[in-house]
This record gives C-alpha cells, sequence and structure tokens, in this order.
C-alpha cells in the first residue's frame, strides 16, 4: 500500500480512505479524491503510453484536460470508453484502466523502430509515396489504418442511458475559479438566476491549488463560505463536473455533465450524462488559463511536464511529481510551486530561468531558501531513457531566444516541470464569434471584441494574479446582472490578497536545438500527434504557409487534447520562421467542443424504437395486431401490410385479399390518410387555386378527385375531396403528404392570400376510417346502416352523406380506390375500433375479408390509379400521367404557369403507362429500367423505368405501371427491361387501366 | 442555435421554427403575361445575399403562423420582425 | 522543374533532414494580365486550371483565392465519393469524376489516398428499396458499378449496423457501389495547386476579388485586393460565395448558400470499412485513415454565410448515428465545423457560360461537391477552353430553369404515399 511519491499530508484526498486500482493489470493504492494520474504519480509510474507515430514512451504532462499523453481506457464491451485522459479519470475503488498505446508491450514495443527511422517519415510523408504500384494504396491503407486511431470502439448496446436538460437563466458562469465565484456572487446578490458550472469534481479552480492567504482565510475556508452563500440563494445553480463544451449562435450553450462515472457501481437508474441546453441572457466565461510548456529537444521524455501541473498534484493531491524537480520557466509561477516542493519535503534541484537577473519578490524568497536558480539560461535538451528522464542539459541563448551560443552543463533531475507562460482558455469566447488577439506585453493570445452577451474574466482574460481576477468577476457580475435587466444587490468586497512584486514574462516559443551537440532529438510541439518543430518548418518550406495549411499537413492539433498545449506554441514557431508577428499569423479557428463528448449524450433519450420517431398507430390498430398482421412504416405511420393466416406466405396472403375483394368485401383501414376541414366563404376559392380541377360547381354532397402541383408544375399530392356544405369541405391527402400539404395551404393562405375568408383544420387524428371494398360492399352497409337507402340513384358513386352510427355522427363517402363498389366510413376516432369490430361481426356472413397495403396497392394499380411518390418523383406533371382532363384551362391555379415552359411541350418526356411482360407470370422488379433495345450493350440509353409491379391474380398476369419516354403514344409498342441480374426482359406498352376500364364496378 | 421571436408567443428556439426563405416575392398576378425566363426568375432565383436578409419564417410548431424576419446571414442576428403584408421598417 | 515525389524523394530528402524540399507550389504576386483567370482556389477551381494547363494546353492562367487554397468546402467535406446517382446526366458527370479519381495520385503526382472501400446507400423503407433498385438498375446501365444487397448482406459487410428487424427503421437492404470511397481532401486542393503550379498556372492566395471588369458584354479582367487583372476569360468557381461572385457580374443565381455541418469523434481502431449513407435516417458516416469516425449532418434551412450551423442538426444527426450503430452510443465527438453549401433547387450543378460573354460558371454542387472535384474541373476547363459545353455538362446550364428541364435529384428522393 505504500504510495512511494505521496507527501505525508498535503493536498486534500482523503486519506483515510485508500482505494485500490489496476492500472496495466497491476493493483495500485491511491486515495478518494484522486485522480487515475495522480495516483499513478503517487505510486511512481512514468510511462503510460507509446506516442503514436514514432512509439516514444510518454509520461503524465497535465492535470486536466490539456493531457496529451496520457491516455487510457475503461471498462470493456459495452461498457468500454476508449480515449480518456487519465488525469481526468476520478479514482474508484476497483477502477481498471488500460493504456491506449499502439503495440502490446508498453516496455519493447517492436515498432519503436520507426523513431529511429523517423527521418523517413517526416510530416506529409504519405501525400510524397504510397503511390506505387496504382493498385496497392488499399494495401498501403490498410496498414496505416491498423496503426492509426487510439482506442477500440465499445461493441453492444450501450449499458447506460442519457438526459438531456433545457435550462434558462440570466447568467451563466462557466468556471468555478476565484474570477467566476465572485462574478456568481454579484449576479446571486443582485436576485439572478445564475446557472454556474464547472468541469472538475470540486468547485474552486485555481483555489483547490492556491497556498495565498484570502481575506486572512485560507484559500479553502474562503472557498466554502462563498459556495454556502451561493447555495442559500434558491435561484443559483451550481454544477460540478459539468463542462461547458459548445457555444453557439444567441447565447446558447451546451454543457455536459457528467454524472455516475465517477461512481464504483454501475446503477441503472442513473443516467450517465446530462446535457444542458442552456440559453443564458448573459455569459461570464471564467475558463481560467492552461500553461504553456516551452519546446525544446526531447521535450517529451517522461518526467518532463508542466510546472503548473506538479502544483496541483502537490497542493491538491498531496504528490511529489519526482524525487528530484528542476524547473524551466521564463515567469515568475514556478518558484511558489518551487517553494511549496521544499515545503513538503520534495527536493528542488534547480530552476532555470530564461530571464536575466530576475528580481520579483518570489524570486527572492526562493533565492534566500537556498534553491539553485539558473537565470539566463535555457534547457536545450533533457536526456534520459525508458524509465524517463535523468538530466536535462543547460546551456546560454542569444538575446533574441533563437541561437545557442554556449552549453553550461547539466542539471540530474527525474522531474522537469516547464512554464512558458500561459495560454487564456479562449475557446468558449471564440466559438462565440470573438477573435482572440494578441497581447504584446504579456505573450498571450487574449479575447478580443465580443460578439454575443459575454465577458471573460480572470485568468481566461489573461489576467494571473488573484486581486485582478477578483475585481474582473465583481465588474463582469455587475455588467452582466445589468445586462440580464437586474438590479444590482450588494456588490461584494474585493477580498484581500497580498500583493507582491512581479516580473513580465519572456515570451519563448522554442529553444533552438543546439548546434553545439552531436546528438540532436525531435523537439516536439503536440505531443499526440508527434509533431516537431521541425515539421513545422518543414511545412513552411513546402509552401503551407497559412496557419490552418500547416496544422493540416502536420496533424498539429488534431489530438484528443484539440492542441491545448501545442497550437500556441506551432503558430509561434511558424510565425518566426516566417518572420511574421505571431498576432499577424493568428490562431487556428477554435470549434467545439472544448473537450468531447458522448455521442450518447449528445442523442439523449432520442434513440431506441419511437423515441427516435414517433410511432403512429391508427386507433384500430390493436385489432391488426391481434389478427397477426404484417406492418409497413408510410411516413410515422404503422400500417398494416397484410395479414397471413397460418401458414400463408406474403403471396398467399394478398392473393387471397385481392380475390375477396374482386368477388365479395374487403375492409382496409384508412384512418391514415389525411384529412384537412376546410370552412369558410372562401373554401371554393382556395380550392380554385391549389388544385388543377374546378370547384366551384360541386354540389353539396358530392366528392371530386383532386391533383395538387408544386409551383414548378410537378405533382405534389392528391386526393378526393368532399363539398360537405356551401362552405365546408373535407380534403384527404396521402398518408405521408398530411403535413406537408396542411403547411402547404396554410402558407399560401397566410403569406399570399390572407383576404381568403377561409380555416383549414387537420382532422386527421380526429377520424378513423373504414374503406369497405367489393360487390357485396352494398349488402354490408345495408346491415350496417338499415335505414340509409344505398342505391345508385339516392347514393351514387362519388357522393356523401352524414349517418349516424351507434348514435355519434359519422360520414359515408362512396369512393372507390379498388376499382370495385366501395364505401368508406369516418367515425370519431374513438369509435374507430368499435365500427371495425361490428363491420367484421355484421360481414360475417359475407366472409369479409381485411385486406392491407399490398392488397390495396394492387387493386388499384390494375386500375392504373397513381400513388404519388411512388409513380411520381418530383419530375412528372399531369400532362405525364395522361391526366389533361383534369387541368382546368379556364382558370389559374399554382403550377399551371410552369406546365407552358419549353421543357414541358417535349413529346418524349417520360409518361405514365401500363406494361405487359411478354412472359405473363414474369413480375418485372420495381425500379427496373427500360430501353429500346433488345440487345445487351452498355452504357445503353434508357427510356423509362418501372414505377410498380404485381401478379395480379385477378388478370392471371403479372402487370406493371411505368414511366416511359413518348409512352402515351407509343400503347402497343415494346420496351425491354434490362435487369442488373442480366435477363432482358420485353414488355408491350399499354393502357394503365386493365381492370373493368370503362369504371363499371365502382360506379355499379 | 437560433433564438426567433415569434411575434405572437415571444421568443422560442429556432427548433419550433422553419423557415420560407426570401421574402416578398409576391406570386405574379398574372402569370400567363410572363414569358419563361420572368416566370424562372419568381420560381427560382434568389438574392441569397451574405449580409441583410429578408425572409420567412413560421412558427411551425407553435402557432403556426407566418411572419417576416430581416437577419444578417453572417452573424445569424435577427434585426427586424414583422407581420406578414406589412412593409419591412426602415433600417439605416 | 520540380522533383518528382516517390519514396526515394523521401529518402534522399532524409539525409539532409529534409531541408530542401521544395514548395509544392510557388508563391505568385499577380501578373498584370492572364489568358484565363479562374475566382476560388478551392478543389473545384484547382482542378479547372490544371485541366486548362494539361489537358487544354492553356497554362497563362490565375488561380485567385481569398483566403488559402482548399480552405472552404474543400477543407470541410466529409471527402465521400461515389457516382451512383439516378438521372443519366448526374451520373455521367460523377462517373467521369470517378475516373479521373482512380489515377488522380499518380496523375499529379500527390497522393490523394483515394480509398475504394464502398459506398453503401441503406433503405429503410419499402418505397427506399423502389428507389435503390431503380437508381441501381440506372448505374448498371450506364456502366457504373452498384450492387443491390439483402439486409444478410449489409449485416455481413457492416456487423456493427442494426439490421434488427424491431429497429424504428430497420434497415431492408442497401446498395452499395464498391468503386466509391473517400480521399485525403486538403490532398485534392494542395495536390491539384502543385500540378498546375507545375504547368505555369500562377496561385495567388490573399487575393479577394472586388469587382469584374466588362466590356460591351464582355468580360476583360477582375478587381482584386492586390490590384487590377486583365483576362478575357473569367471562371467563378466560389461555392457558397457564388451568388455575392456573380453579382459583381449582374448576374442573379438560382442558388441559396445554407449551412452544413459535419463532425468527427476521437480516433479509434479500425471499425467501420465503408462509407455509410441513409436517407431515411438522415446521416452518412466513413471512418478516416487516422480512426475518427467522420460524419456528415444535414444542411440549416435558413440563409447562411457564417461557416456554422445549428446544435439541433448535431442532435438530430448524432441520433441517427446512434440508432444505425448503438455501440457508437459511448464514442465521444471531438470537433464539428461547418461550410457554406450554394444549393440549386433541383440539387445538381451549374456549369456553364453566363450571358456575359468569357464569363463562366461553375456552382451548386450543394453537399456534393467534393466527390465531383476532377470532372467538375475537367468539363469546366473544358468549357473555358472552348467556348462552349462539353456533352457532359452541356445539360447543367443556368438555362434550364427558364426552360424547365431540371435534373431533380431532389424530387428523386421524394416520397409521398
Amino acid at each position: 500500500m505504500t504510495q512511494m511519491l505521496r507527501t505525508p499530508d498535503a493536498g486534500h484526498v482523503k486519506r483515510t480512505r485508500p482505494i485500490s486500482f489496476t492500472f496495466n493489470k497491476r493493483q495500485y493504492w491511491g486515495f478518494e479524491g484522486d485522480t487515475l494520474a495522480s495516483a499513478l504519480i503517487a505510486n511512481n509510474v512514468r510511462v503510460i503510453r507509446r506516442s503514436f507515430k514514432f512509439h516514444r514512451p510518454r509520461g503524465i504532462v497535465g492535470a486536466w484536460s490539456e493531457e496529451p499523453n496520457a491516455i487510457v481506457e475503461i471498462g470493456a464491451n459495452n461498457t468500454r470508453v476508449p480515449n480518456l485522459r487519465a488525469t481526468q479519470i476520478e479514482l474508484y475503488q476497483g477502477l481498471v484502466a488500460h493504456s491506449v498505446t499502439p503495440s502490446k508491450w508498453l516496455r519493447f514495443d517492436t515498432l519503436a523502430i520507426s523513431n529511429v527511422f523517423s527521418g523517413l517519415l517526416p510530416a506529409g510523408f504519405y501525400y510524397k509515396t504510397f503511390m506505387w504500384p496504382k493498385s496497392f494504396w488499399h494495401r498501403y491503407e490498410k496498414r496505416i489504418r491498423r496503426l492509426a486511431g487510439l482506442g477500440y470502439a465499445p461493441s453492444g448496446q450501450d449499458i447506460d442511458t442519457y438526459d438531456k436538460m433545457h435550462y434558462f437563466c440570466d447568467v451563466l458562469v462557466v468556471g468555478g475559479g476565484p474570477s467566476g465565484l465572485i462574478a456568481a456572487l454579484t449576479v446571486a446578490r443582485s436576485g439572478g438566476r445564475v446557472l454556474l458550472v464547472d468541469d472538475q469534481s470540486e468547485i474552486g479552480g485555481s483555489l483547490l491549488s492556491k497556498t495565498e492567504t484570502i481575506s486572512g482565510k485560507l484559500a479553502k475556508y474562503w472557498l466554502k463560505d462563498v459556495i454556502t452563500e451561493l447555495r442559500s440563494y434558491p435561484d443559483v445553480r451550481l454544477l460540478k463536473r459539468a463542462t461547458a463544451t459548445g457555444y453557439y449562435d444567441h447565447n446558447f450553450v451546451v454543457i455536459n455533465e457528467r454524472l455516475t462515472d465517477h461512481l464504483e457501481h454501475h446503477n441503472e437508474r442513473l443516467r450517465r450524462e446530462r446535457l444542458w441546453r442552456v440559453r443564458a441572457k448573459e455569459v461570464i466565461l471564467a475558463t481560467g488559463a492552461i500553461e504553456r510548456p516551452i519546446v525544446f529537444c526531447s521535450n517529451d521524455i517522461p518526467g518532463v511536464m508542466l510546472a503548473s501541473a506538479i502544483r496541483i498534484y502537490l497542493l491538491r493531491y498531496g504528490v511529489l511529481a519526482g524525487s528530484k524537480v528542476a524547473f524551466f520557466t521564463n515567469n515568475d509561477s514556478v518558484y511558489h510551486t518551487a517553494l511549496s516542493l521544499v515545503e513538503s519535503g520534495g527536493e528542488v534541484v534547480g530552476i532555470v530561468d530564461i530571464r536575466k537577473n530576475p528580481k520579483s519578490t518570489i524570486v527572492e524568497r526562493a533565492r534566500s531558501t537556498g534553491i539553485p536558480i539558473y537565470d539566463d539560461h535555457v534547457v536545450v535538451a533533457a536526456r534520459g531513457g525508458f524509465n524517463g528522464l535523468k538530466k536535462v542539459q543547460l546551456a546560454r541563448a542569444n538575446s533574441q531566444g533563437d541561437l545557442i551560443l554556449t552549453n553550461k552543463g547539466e542539471l540530474k533531475c527525474d522531474t522537469l516541470g516547464v512554464s512558458g507562460g500561459w495560454n487564456p482558455v479562449v475557446h468558449l469566447h471564440a466559438q462565440s464569434g470573438g477573435r482572440p488577439e494578441y497581447d504584446q506585453s504579456a505573450g498571450m493570445f487574449v479575447p478580443g471584441k465580443s460578439v454575443q452577451s459575454e465577458r471573460s474574466v480572470g485568468a481566461a482574460k489573461g489576467h494571473i494574479a488573484l486581486r485582478e481576477c477578483f475585481v474582473d468577476g465583481v465588474e463582469a457580475g455587475k455588467s452582466a446582472a445589468l445586462g440580464a435587466d437586474l438590479k444590482l444587490g450588494q456588490i461584494p468586497d474585493i477580498p484581500f490578497t497580498i500583493a507582491e512584486s512581479s516580473e513580465a514574462l519572456k515570451p519563448m516559443w522554442e529553444v533552438p536545438p543546439s548546434q553545439l551537440n552531436l546528438h540532436n532529438d525531435k523537439s516536439f510541439v503536440d505531443l499526440q500527434n508527434d509533431t516537431t518543430a521541425s515539421d513545422l518548418r518543414l511545412a513552411v518550406r513546402e509552401g503551407y504557409t497559412a496557419i490552418e495549411h500547416v496544422k493540416r499537413y502536420t496533424a498539429l492539433g488534431f489530438g484528443t487534447d484539440q492542441g491545448k498545449l501545442g497550437n500556441i506554441n506551432g503558430a509561434g514557431i511558424v510565425a518566426k520562421y516566417l518572420g511574421v508577428d505571431i498576432s499577424e499569423l493568428g490562431t487556428t479557428r477554435f470549434r467545439p467542443n472544448y473537450t468531447p463528448v458522448t455521442f450518447g449524450a449528445i442523442s439523449g433519450r432520442s434513440i431506441g424504437g419511437y423515441l427516435f420517431d414517433p410511432v403512429r398507430k391508427s386507433p384500430i390498430h390493436e385489432w391488426h395486431v391481434m389478427a397477426g398482421a404484417a406492418f409497413e412504416n408510410v411516413g410515422q405511420w404503422k400500417r398494416p401490410w397484410y395479414y397471413p393466416r397460418d401458414s400463408e406466405t406474403m403471396d398467399d396472403s394478398v392473393k387471397r385479399e385481392c380475390l375477396a375483394v374482386r368477388g365479395g368485401v374487403g375492409a382496409l383501414d384508412a384512418s391514415t390518410l389525411g384529412k384537412i376541414e376546410i370552412r369558410g366563404p372562401d373554401a371554393s376559392t382556395l380550392l380554385n387555386r391549389l388544385y388543377t380541377n374546378s370547384w366551384s360547381k360541386l354540389p353539396v354532397g358530392r366528392c371530386r378527385y383532386g391533383l395538387m402541383l408544386g409551383e414548378d408544375g410537378m405533382v405534389m399530392d392528391d386526393g378526393v375531396t368532399a363539398r360537405i356544405g356551401d362552405n365546408h369541405y373535407l380534403m384527404t391527402t396521402t398518408t405521408g403528404g398530411a403535413g406537408p400539404v396542411l403547411t402547404w395551404m396554410e402558407r399560401w393562405l397566410q403569406t399570399e392570400w390572407p383576404d381568403l375568408k377561409v380555416y383549414l383544420t387537420s382532422v386527421t387524428d380526429q377520424w378513423a376510417v373504414v374503406s369497405l371494398a367489393g360487390p357485396d360492399s352494398r349488402r354490408l352497409m345495408a346491415n350496417l346502416y338499415p335505414d340509409l337507402d344505398f342505391s345508385e340513384e339516392v347514393f351514387p358513386f362519388m357522393s356523401v352523406v352524414s349517418a349516424s352510427y351507434v348514435g355519434v355522427p359519422s360520414r359515408i363517402f362512396r369512393i372507390s380506390f379498388s376499382g370495385e363498389l366501395g364505401y368508406e366510413i369516418n367515425v370519431p376516432a374513438n369509435y374507430g375500433y368499435s365500427l371495425w369490430s361490428t363491420i367484421m361481426k355484421f360481414g360475417e356472413s359475407l366472409n369479409i375479408t381485411p385486406y392491407g397495403t399490398e392488397t390495396m396497392h394492387i387493386l388499384r394499380a390494375e386500375k392504373g390509379y397513381i400513388i404519388v411518390g411512388q409513380d411520381t418523383d418530383g419530375s412528372v406533371t399531369p400532362h405525364d400521367l395522361g391526366m389533361d382532363w383534369i387541368v382546368s384551362k379556364n382558370k389559374d391555379f399554382i403550377g399551371k404557369r410552369s406546365l407552358f415552359r419549353e421543357d414541358m411541350k417535349r413529346d418524349n418526356r417520360k409518361q405514365f403507362v401500363g406494361l405487359e411482360t411478354d412472359d405473363p407470370l414474369l413480375i418485372l422488379p420495381e425500379g427496373a429500367q427500360l430501353t429500346n433495345e433488345q440487345n445487351r450493350s452498355i452504357p445503353v440509353d434508357m427510356v423509362g423505368h418501372v414505377t410498380s409491379s404485381y401478379m395480379s391474380v385477378e388478370l392471371n398476369r403479372s402487370i406493371a405501371l411505368a414511366l416511359v419516354k413518348g409512352g402515351i403514344k407509343r400503347h402497343g409498342g415494346k420496351v425491354y427491361a434490362h435487369l442488373i441480374d442480366g435477363r432482358i426482359v420485353p414488355a408491350t406498352i399499354r393502357s394503365p387501366n386493365f381492370y373493368d376500364p370503362k369504371n363499371k364496378r365502382q360506379e355499379a | 442555435m437560433l433564438q426567433i421571436e415569434c411575434p405572437w408567443c415571444g421568443p422560442r428556439d429556432q427548433s419550433e421554427f422553419s423557415c420560407g426563405g426570401e421574402a416578398h416575392i409576391s406570386r405574379p398576378l398574372e402569370p400567363d403575361a410572363l414569358d419563361d425566363i420572368e416566370w424562372a426568375d419568381y420560381l427560382f432565383f434568389r438574392k441569397n445575399p451574405c449580409g441583410r436578409h429578408y425572409e420567412q419564417w413560421c412558427h411551425i410548431f407553435g402557432c403556426r403562423r407566418w411572419f417576416n424576419a430581416i437577419r444578417d446571414t453572417v452573424t445569424y442576428k435577427f434585426i427586424a420582425y414583422y407581420e406578414m403584408g406589412a412593409n419591412p421598417p426602415e433600417l439605416d | 522543374m520540380k522533383k518528382k515525389y516517390s519514396i526515394f524523394s523521401i529518402a534522399r530528402n532524409a539525409l539532409t533532414s529534409h531541408a530542401n524540399w521544395q514548395a509544392a507550389w510557388r508563391s505568385s504576386d499577380p501578373k498584370k494580365a492572364y489568358d484565363v483567370i479562374i475566382i476560388g482556389g478551392g478543389g473545384h477551381g484547382l482542378a479547372t486550371a490544371y485541366y486548362l494547363a494539361k489537358t487544354f494546353g492553356i497554362s497563362n492562367v490565375a488561380v485567385l483565392e481569398k483566403g488559402w487554397i482548399g480552405g472552404g468546402n474543400t477543407g470541410r467535406n466529409t471527402t465521400i465519393v461515389r457516382s451512383n446517382y439516378l438521372w443519366d446526366e448526374s451520373a455521367r458527370i460523377y462517373e467521369k469524376s470517378l475516373k479521373l479519381w482512380e489515377s488522380l495520385s499518380q496523375d499529379i503526382n500527390y497522393n490523394v489516398m483515394f480509398s475504394q472501400r464502398g459506398v453503401l446507400n441503406l433503405g429503410h423503407t419499402l418505397q427506399d428499396m423502389r428507389d435503390i433498385e431503380r437508381r441501381s438498375n440506372a448505374n448498371y446501365l450506364n456502366g457504373i458499378d452498384s450492387e443491390v444487397l439483402t439486409t444478410a448482406d449489409v449485416a455481413r459487410l457492416v456487423p456493427i449496423l442494426d439490421t434488427s428487424p424491431d429497429a424504428r427503421y430497420p434497415i431492408l437492404g442497401a446498395s452499395l457501389q464498391k468503386r466509391g470511397g473517400v480521399a485525403r481532401h486538403d490532398a485534392v486542393a494542395w495536390g491539384f495547386a502543385r500540378a498546375a503550379d507545375q504547368l505555369g498556372v500562377d496561385i495567388i492566395q490573399n487575393c479577394e476579388v472586388t469587382g469584374i471588369q466588362r466590356n460591351e458584354g464582355r468580360v476583360s479582367g477582375v478587381y482584386t485586393s492586390r490590384g487590377t487583372i486583365n483576362a478575357s476569360n473569367v471562371g467563378i468557381v466560389t461555392a457558397g460565395h457564388s451568388s455575392t461572385v456573380a453579382e459583381m457580374a449582374g448576374l442573379r443565381l438560382p442558388v441559396e448558400s445554407h449551412p452544413l455541418q459535419a463532425l468527427v469523434s476521437e480516433p479509434l481502431k479500425p471499425i467501420l470499412h465503408t462509407v455509410v449513407m441513409s436517407n431515411a435516417v438522415h446521416g452518412y458516416i466513413s471512418q478516416s485513415d487516422k480512426g475518427e469516425l467522420v460524419i456528415g449532418a444535414g444542411v440549416d434551412s435558413y440563409v447562411g454565410y457564417g461557416q456554422r450551423g445549428s446544435f439541433s442538426i448535431i442532435e438530430g444527426n448524432l441520433s441517427a448515428i446512434v440508432e444505425l450503430f448503438p455501440a457508437f452510443s459511448r464514442v465521444r465527438m471531438l470537433r464539428q465545423w461547418g461550410g457554406i453549401v450554394d444549393v440549386c433547387p433541383d440539387a445538381c450543378p451549374i456549369i456553364g457560360e453566363t450571358d456575359v460573354r468569357g464569363l463562366y460558371i461553375n456552382c451548386g454542387w450543394g453537399t456534393g461537391g467534393f466527390k465531383a472535384t476532377p470532372g467538375s474541373g475537367w468539363v469546366f476547363a473544358h468549357t473555358i477552353a472552348t467556348g462552349q459545353p462539353h456533352a457532359l455538362n452541356a445539360p447543367f446550364s443556368i438555362k434550364r430553369f427558364n426552360t424547365g428541364a431540371l435534373i431533380d435529384e431532389h424530387g428523386a428522393a421524394g416520397v409521398a404515399h
């Protein structure tokens, strides 16, 4: 249970709660409050994985989401999470983690040889080779792919579920460090609705690893007081483990809250993550800053890390990053860390400072403690082996920092804390539309002008000193409160902090490789992608001079850390090489996500069955289920497709259903057809404008078929509309067209014809519809409605009557989509099931047969009735359908003008026809292409295609509907379907009306 | 992720709306009087500006009312909302 | 003369620590005049310049790019290449392009990593399957490879897809174009730029066109942020910005510019070996050589030049992906971005002459432009070089909007019933 590098008492992990965990199959101990990374460091585990391209050993560099190296995976199969950073995993009892590493063995990596031959793998090498022989790329690619990638994908159905939360607030504060907290407090005291989110397991940000006192209190007590006060306001909400990952338009911020990853046991009642969709009036970005490394030779050896990470591991987790620690800096911040290390019993072997004779208070304090300070020095190279850093080489550079003048010996150490200054986390600011600007004096990119209602504070604004953070926070809190129309409450006092003199940093992106060394190794800019400083220079040399080109050519910043450590250094190095100022070169664009977000969280509950897309069911649905129907998806609806009996195949069932309708009576659930009530004095006018035919003279009680076009003249929808009263119509649409057609009509009414007095109401769901078809349907109707007269004279084809079904109002239409005598009974939806059951009972003696959409399709195809969307495709006019009879010449209607364009007059437009194959038993595949060529030759001119095709049991042969060029004038002519399987099927063009061409049966 | 202010319902999330494209394209009163080019202009040709755009929106999952808006197509900021049939507000 | 790229050139350069590589293309200042100016340094514009020089012998050409080459949709798409389009006109131009893709790396001596790993278009409804059958048959008769797969075939090919019958929209089958695949998008811009430069074309970055100079109905040059440049032939290839550039010559277009988004996951070990597209469930996905899942999201319905779209599109898109691939629920989305796509009413491009003599336009590729890059460049080069369209792009004249001869790839997917 010993943890070599754990201090006796520093930090605030719970030492009373030891935790055992497994890393790469070895068991270790840590404490509650540790991250996997802090526990590994405590156990002196130096090497976490091998790198992506050169297979070099790598250790932990950072302490949070900036970490590029320490990539591990936990779980397996449906609990696997592939690419986690050890620095962000909270330790729990029994945690099992593995390195995500390119080869099986961490220690002996056969592909580490690629490091030796790395000269052959400069940036962009793959663009220049793998081209010969031509057909071999897929073989090269297979090998490349196998080497690439990080972790393995999970498999199976995710064990976890995810949630979403919609949230509105006056002020969203991102980041719970000093400036964020005091800003939130300012707004909270002004009565604002505040959401404060922090991505760590504890709120506090930099205060969690600070030694300074605040208003005389230890930082942790000040923190506790502020959080307690914030929690006392009912309208203030604090979220931890919640990362603001994306800032979108109109102050919409996406926050990913992780709820269970830190727990030992899986609990299926808990959601794993919750995605907050936040719309904030004002946003305060207190996202802090990430320390910037300095690039030098072999800066990837395990043990080289961020100085700030060393501080966090010590002061928060009570862990010494190493036994002999050196620092390399260009600013004051590392001195605090060095002093803390010494206080906790660590050994600091020296501080290498780029600056000449720095004089700030803290430097003096370090000096007086006896820590060796190598001012005006640089670390020119690190040296070590698989077990990590052994020493660093010192040198003196010229004043511009671009040339090594003299070597200055070595410093033995196992850990080097590097600080090249700070990169404010400007990601969200940039995502909101802001453009970060380079602050020359501070040597960092800071937020530019705000585009949305947001402001950055504290370190995120480049203000590192604690007092500045507090001042910023209060000011931002005030301006945000005012921006959200709040009245300012009691403004918090700026807490008292000890002011110390400080000295400015001296910017340095890269220590130039020493010409004095024989053995020059790589200097890494992006550790995850093994992008080196010479790669960047190569890119520039080859003309890839835009920073985005450099990024894309060298993969700089494309890792899972999104270049949090490397991007700015990369830009600095490129700028220097190009001889331009970094402000001129700029940065690559900051894109969401700030840190990766689980697909499941973004999907929320919108997955799995009806949650993905609602399922709509007719009121009679349960009957169909009991009858064993097979269902078809039509739009969102489930419609009975056919009703298999016993051991019937689909063909058997459909044949039986067809014969039943043609010879007796069948029932179809037609409830899904769209139904729109049209009322008002201008109802007829509206129909006249939307349909191709005329409606004014339709008598009350009669129905008419209508065809609706888009303004481009193409058929959009069709259906029967009944005139219920002088100013009252009921329109039916196709099942899928119900929504779009209503929207279409409403749009014309509101935007173009607001003068028309018409009201539209969708009543699709209000009415259940049973369609009865077949010669026996009249007898059945007479049984159902003994008081009604169903004679041809009283109730002719295409008419409608009102009737009562068990005392509720219902309507009966005499219409037909099958070519048989037919009726459609509409009853209020709640009576649909009862009506259907009653019909089944009354129809028993007539051997009534329920039939599905497949039979419906065949019956209508035998009549040559179109299905919009199957027999038409958005390029078909009424004339193409041979339906000139329905196109009025005497009035304007939507789409009419388009029918007179040049291309509409072409003779060889594709037109709607019937087809009969020479072999009556051969059913053409729907979608088969037709040609005039009897012989096979490819490519071949196509003259049309089959839109619908069935075996007609009634006609005892196959039939097909098709669109054929000039087809209407080609009745009797031949076409040949060239099938993909090689068959060539001759067929004869004919009228699409195969059955009862004079329509005697439906009008009987 | 736009927030759109329906003139009847107030500010709502974009997902409640559908965009109808360029506004103020009146349907010709006498389509037959137009030649194919003029008709095509009405049907298909659009301003598609990089900047201020006068467009139609419908609060489709709300009150289902159409309205006009002026929006900047680069910043995505809404500059004004006004009712169907109204003249666009004067902007500088 | 530029040095040829090969494994040998890399080895040679390794000896000098890669200090002697030449620039892939010269950093040119604009000359006073050119035979042809191409506005827009994306893939299509650079390909046009390359084929002008290589195939049509016109090398006094400048490509003017307002930012960095390949920085628009070329560098923002999901890199899918296929030619299995329904209508003859589209199928032919995309097939021309696919044929060029197949030897592009060798042709331009730059590995664009064209990976013919197959493109699967899933069918989820009976009508989807009819459409797939129709399209595959048409492809076959146009000489384009296409197969119709059953659900079982799909399950064998992509075992991680949810092919169970109780999915909300079960997979009923698919079409497969084996010759389709993906390519490395940036490399296409860089490779064409390098090859065109070698033939004498000037690639001029950071040069924004601010006006189009005309003289008696004929184009005579362009005004730019780097001065006036004369040319009697000018080609506009500016994708999302087509309307704004065309307006400089007083032209109106039937296009609208919309945001289109895409995203990638964190890199994973190889798990998905084909491109999978689903219209009904709205998502398309492939895995890059680097291991990232590359996912195309939808188009926002509003006009937008912001190179960003709405988060709701991403949410809908990822729901669809997780619906299709339940195991990806635990995979994490790394990065998202947006481009500006110029969409025609019939979802097909405009490639040809304009009312201004000598001024040509190539636009309206919508969401499908990347796969067309070499073919589009080739036919556009032909059009500019000869003054009239090639048979392959003649149907894509802007005049089709007047006559009504649209090529309705949009409508072809429209379903009611």
